[in-house]
């Protein structure tokens, strides 16, 4: 393993929201990794960091950088997501007023995730989501 | 297009960040919804936008955004332009709504961004 390091992510705290995301590219940055790849986990982050700020009781998201990957696993307390298939539709969100006033809450999240992975995984209760992202580096 | 070309053809004032106007951007998008722009925008281009919370710019952090311009001469808090100087992205304003800004740099050859396949 290259690197490996676990972030908080606080919720409901638009101040801080995307904290953990700039500190992931930024560290990817300076592994030098390739710059498509860079660009792609730091969306992928930064979606999985601003869903957790908006919708869960707060969490993890830890990096691992490494055997010809990057792997990012989200892990939050609650309140799990309802209907994942749902939750997996471009468009559909239960985001409030406040999240779609800075911009967000579009029901984009979820979706741009799995498009900028190379595998998604999501699984998901009353005591919490947990979101596997695997990006793999190029040869 | 360089930034300073922008500037000019939208009459608009340096407001913080980095203020190397000779940073060339290829292309722009028009947004509010930055889920839009983390979704749909493909290449590295200006940011045209009414939001001025510090999201805007972390979202310009995220996709190597290198220029913002808030429209309807809106300017963002303190803790918002130390954000810009921090990562370095050009901010500018412009007393334009979105729909002239655009228009402008459109009518002027700037290409609408890339936009990314779903």
């Amino acid at each position: 393993m290259i690197f490996t390091e676990t972030y908080t992510v606080v919720p409901r705290d638009y101040v801080i929201a995307g904290d953990a995301s700039r500190k992931i590219k930024q560290i990817l940055k300076k592994i030098g990794l390739d710059a498509d790849v860079v660009r792609k986990a730091s969306i992928a982050a930064y979606e999985a960091e601003i869903n957790m700020v908006i919708h869960s009781y707060g969490g993890t998201i830890t990096l691992e950088v490494g055997e010809g990957r990057i792997r990012m696993v989200c892990v939050d307390t609650g309140p799990g997501i309802e209907d994942i298939d749902k939750a997996m539709q471009e468009g559909y969100s239960t985001a409030d007023e406040e999240a779609q006033a800075i911009g967000f809450g579009a029901g984009m999240g979820l979706p741009n995730i799995k498009f900028n992975s190379d595998e998604f995984n999501i699984t998901s209760s009353k005591a919490g989501t947990t979101l596997e992202i695997i990006i793999n580096l190029p040869d | 297009m360089k930034v300073k070309e922008i500037i000019e053809i939208l009459n608009a004032e340096i407001l913080c960040g980095n203020q190397d106007t000779d940073i060339e951007v290829n292309s722009a998008c028009g947004a509010d919804l930055m889920s839009d722009v983390l979704a749909f925008v493909k290449d590295a281009c200006v940011l045209l936008t009414g939001q001025i919370n510090q999201q805007v710019i972390i979202t310009a952090e995220m996709m190597d955004v290198s220029c913002i311009v808030f429209v309807r001469g809106k300017r963002p808090n303190t803790d918002v332009c130390n954000l810009a100087d921090e990562i370095g992205t050009v901010v500018l304003t412009t007393e334009m709504t979105m729909f002239e800004a655009c228009g402008r740099l459109y009518a002027s050859g700037l290409a609408p961004t890339k936009r990314v396949e779903r």
